[in-house]
């Protein structure tokens, strides 16, 4: 069984139809108990990193344990972001602190970069938009069991704000504006700033990934 | 490098997709959810769905036809139309759709925009905009095109990105089902005074009209509708003339 939670960012609705697109059985636990005998978990999310709140002390040590018993977590978008120390997008809300990095804003690092400037260019009418919303290509950076069978240059669909930095923890890295994580792993614990619910084939390969390791 | 995205819109009415020029004189082309899983495969990015009478009819966007199309694509899927406040917005969203996109509610009660910023987050919230060359400008139309306002379109599109909408759906009334090209003058107009993306709408007849608005126009994306309704491997086909012509482009 999957446990997909239910933190009050956004909707749950788009994940939830994928899983059962895959035939995976799937609940929204009520506490945090109800982890307990869940075999993965996803921690969806859209909106703003403070929604993040709402995973008190007691759904984080239940995740902990879910972690400690070698059992497979996915965090999707705000989800992933929440793996890392927090956000520059509501600092007084720490995150799982699983893996060591804040979450920042995009900015436009490559501005000044002539080599950049000169040829085909993310910037529409000589400026960077934020959010990065669309289709974008995933540099897959090490070997993953999450971007198993996903060809260099696969596109996904993002929209978001902030991103991850690229660190030990990134298995695949997106540039708009700079370079960030785009997916994630430690362990059995994967993340994925874009939305595989949303990126067709793509996406689904990456759902089947994780369901692989859950059931 | 982020793709430019070709949007696939679905006016529906009734269940049925429709299309018409200028707004006016529908005819049927076909199921919602037949269509959008025939673009899926030939790798369209995002579909709307636009229920076109609902305004005027005081209809909200129909459950069903989302929820049919959500059941069988797994891409970003925007709702429009009837949607008048918090509630119709959450209804779309709880049938399947990812954005909703405002209109008419949207210039009446600007505050609805953060409302449903705040709620679902600015990416889930679209302002739609329908604009008309009048006295050398780009005036405002609502009700489905059937009523001109004084507002300015370019003036509109900052304010409504600065109450928190995380996209503009910008539609040319004068080109809309025309087929001779979208309004190249009226995007960048738009797109370079907001700094999030705009999606131009309302025109498209040949490979090289989408080329013209993503170059000139500024456009982030493109919508279009009867150019993929009425021929099979359209999509596809845009997207290898595009990515010829040197637009970034998703082929699947």
């Amino acid at each position: 069984m999957i446990a997909l939670i239910d933190y009050g960012a956004g909707n749950l609705t788009s994940v939830r139809k994928a899983l059962a697109h895959l035939d995976a059985p799937a609940t929204t636990p009520t506490a945090p108990a109800d982890l307990d005998s869940a075999d993965g978990i996803v921690v969806p999310g859209v909106g703003n990193f403070e929604a993040t709140a709402a995973l008190g002390p007691d759904w984080r040590s239940a995740i902990e344990r879910h972690i400690a018993r070698q059992r497979p977590l996915l965090g999707i978008c705000v989800g992933m972001q929440w793996l890392f120390d927090g956000s520059a997008e509501a600092p007084g809300h720490p995150g799982l602190q699983m893996m060591p990095g804040t979450c920042t804003v995009i900015t436009d690092k490559e501005a000044t970069t002539p080599a950049v400037a000169s040829g085909p260019s993310d910037r529409v009418g000589g400026r960077l938009k934020v959010p990065h919303v669309g289709w974008n290509t995933l540099r897959v950076t090490k070997p993953s069991w999450l971007l198993d069978g996903i060809p260099e240059g696969a596109h996904v669909y993002f929209t978001h704000s902030f991103a991850a930095p690229v660190t030990d923890d990134c298995v695949g890295a997106t540039r708009y504006g700079m370079e960030f994580a785009a997916a994630v792993e430690r362990g059995l614990v994967g993340g994925v700033q874009f939305h595989p619910e949303k990126s067709s084939d793509v996406g689904l390969t990456i759902l089947r990934n994780f369901l692989r390791k859950a059931l | 490098m982020l793709s430019k995205r070709i949007i696939a819109c679905l006016d529906v009415r009734d269940g049925a997709v429709v299309k018409g020029i200028n707004f006016e004189g529908l005819r049927h082309a076909g199921d919602p959810a037949e269509l959008a899983t025939r673009y899926n495969r030939e790798g369209i990015d995002e579909v709307v769905i636009l229920d076109i009478t609902a305004t005027i009819e005081k209809r909200k966007a129909l459950a069903d036809t989302i929820q049919a199309v959500a059941r069988e694509i797994f891409l970003p899927l925007c709702v429009g139309g009837g949607i008048r406040g918090e509630e119709h917005a959450e209804a779309a969203i709880e049938a399947g759709a990812d954005k909703v996109g405002i209109n008419t509610a949207a210039l009446s009660h600007p505050a609805l925009i953060t409302t449903l910023a705040k709620r679902y987050g600015s990416q889930a919230v679209i302002v739609a905009i329908d604009a008309k060359r009048e006295d050398g400008r780009f005036k405002i139309y609502v009700r489905s095109g059937q009523q001109g306002t004084d507002r300015d379109a370019v003036e509109w599109a900052q304010e409504a990105a600065d109450r928190g909408a995380g996209e503009i759906l910008l539609t040319s009334i004068d080109q809309d089902g025309t087929k001779a090209g979208f309004d190249c003058e009226l995007t960048a107009a738009v797109s370079s005074a907001v700094p999030i993306p705009v999606i131009a709408s309302g025109g498209a007849g040949t490979f090289d009209h989408f080329v013209d608005v993503f170059t000139t126009g500024q456009a982030d994306a493109a919508l279009a509708a009867s150019i993929f309704h009425y021929s099979e491997h359209a999509v596809a086909d845009l997207k290898t003339h595009l990515r010829t012509s040197g637009i970034p482009v998703r082929i699947t």
